[in-house]
């Protein structure tokens, strides 16, 4: 049983009058009748979703059915034209502290070095320490002590950073965009038991990919996305099946 | 303003510096646009004495209006390669921090082309003031954040449109034209020493002020526009 109030494991100083603490009884993610259209085109149409706390999900559809759309709107980098979205029981960029974010690009600078980006970051959300970083760097299969800069890795190498960004903070939700891209399958397989260790310890992860291989022990849940539209959910016993 | 958004202000100012230090994007083109106006201006015209403390007013800040407007371009322009711009708004960083950090940082830059760029001028144009020097940078510290300021907050409304070197002056320019004339009246007035640039500066004071408050506090939604 968890307590009524979750503190934040890490040294919070947030700047936007940001709760330092969670409620359990929210949910990490509440998406109510949200639709996002561009020009003349519906991207997103009356899309409702509620995430649990502490499951792993998996966002599928295919091209252009506005899986990414959908995400940046819950991580509130982009605004929907019509419905709401609430981050553990909040709207706007309350829960940001919580969030954890990796994009199709890598959101890391090229002329700094892996752990040079990640202090950056880590600043930005209150922590001075190098610890959580160097452990979120050796997690991801990268070496801390690598000082070559970001522009002279790998795609594989920028992608598995961009997971370091996404998860340094310990955040209660992450959402993931195509996190196997570019990535070896030795190395999707670490990404995917390290996605499995956080879903233990209770984050929640929603979570774009075409592999599903490699889920298919992990994910609880596939959400299913259609020309905009959710048009099913099922759990991953009964994919399998 | 609080002991944390001046922090975070110095990160941020330093991340600014260490990739420009690291990629010398920015510096390079501005002093190299600079340069060249200094140049093909001293080889335009062959001025007396007198004929240049009055004209090295326009020169000096037409050379570094452009020069900032080349410069603010780019500085942008790395936050959204890599799309880094969108980890700093989801982080729970206060959007100002990134703004002045981001300011002062061009100042930095602006400046530093300044100071090489002044001995360029005199040896060119065969420049002495005849009004004191310290008012002279007075109006270079006022007419260089009035640049900044401005152009910085341009620069971000401008870096997601599709022709962003073309709307960067499109919006600055109109705005900074009072500055600008300000700063040539000010320029002169102290190079030849014919009248008192004091209520230029008094001007150029306001401006800062004015420009550097709306900025501030119209930045995150900016920030936030899609």
């Amino acid at each position: 049983m968890l307590p009524s109030r979750l503190a934040l494991p890490l040294p919070c100083r947030p700047l936007r009058n940001i709760e330092v603490t969670l409620s359990t009884q929210a949910l990490p993610v509440q998406v109510q009748n949200v639709s996002k259209i561009y020009g003349r085109t519906a991207v997103l149409r009356d899309v409702s979703l509620e995430l649990d706390a502490g499951r792993f999900y998996v966002l599928r559809g295919e091209n252009g059915a506005g899986k990414s759309t959908l995400m940046r709107i819950v991580a509130g980098l982009s605004r929907p034209t019509h419905g709401s979205v609430r981050i553990f029981g909040r709207k706007g960029s309350e829960q940001l502290a919580h969030l954890g974010y990796m994009a199709h690009a890598p959101l890391v600078y090229d002329e700094l070095s892996g752990m040079e980006n990640l202090r950056f970051f880590a600043h930005l959300y209150g922590m001075e320490s190098d610890a959580p970083l160097e452990e979120a760097m050796t997690r991801v299969g990268l070496n801390p002590k690598l000082s070559r800069r970001v522009g002279q890795y790998s795609q594989g190498m920028r992608q598995r950073l961009s997971l370091a960004r996404a998860i340094f903070h310990s955040p209660r939700l992450v959402l993931l965009d195509e996190p196997f891209s570019n990535v070896d399958p030795e190395s999707a397989g670490q990404i995917a038991h390290l996605l499995a260790a956080m879903r233990a310890s209770g984050t929640t992860i929603l979570l774009i990919t075409h592999q599903l291989g490699l889920l298919s022990d992990i994910a609880d849940e596939f959400l299913f996305l259609s020309a905009g539209a959710l048009v099913g959910r099922s759990s991953a016993s009964r994919v399998k099946a | 303003m609080s002991s944390s958004l001046l922090k975070l202000t110095a990160v941020n100012i330093a991340k600014d510096l260490r990739l420009e230090w690291r990629s010398r994007d920015v510096f390079n083109s501005m002093l190299f646009f600079a340069v060249l106006v200094v140049v093909i201006f001293s080889f335009s015209f062959e001025p007396t004495v007198d004929e240049s403390r009055r004209m090295a007013g326009g020169l000096f800040w037409v050379a570094f209006l452009f020069s900032t407007i080349v410069a603010l371009n780019q500085s942008w322009a790395r936050e959204l390669r890599n799309g880094v711009l969108d980890a700093y708004r989801i982080s729970p960083s206060a959007p100002e921090a990134l703004f002045l950090g981001k300011c002062l940082g061009n100042f930095v830059f602006v400046a530093l082309l300044e100071c090489l760029m002044v001995p360029l001028f005199v040896l060119f144009y065969n420049l002495s003031s005849v009004g004191p020097i310290w008012q002279l940078l007075l109006v270079l510290l006022l007419g260089t954040w009035g640049l900044v300021i401005n152009g910085t907050f341009f620069a971000a409304m401008s870096i997601r449109t599709h022709n962003r070197e073309l709307m960067l002056p499109l919006l600055l320019l109109p705005v900074s034209i009072p500055a600008v004339a300000t700063m040539v009246e000010a320029t002169k007035d102290v190079l030849t020493g014919e009248a008192s640039p004091v209520p230029h500066i008094k001007f150029l004071a306001v401006y800062c002020v004015v420009f550097t408050a709306a900025s501030f506090l119209l930045f995150e939604t900016v920030l936030n526009a899609e």
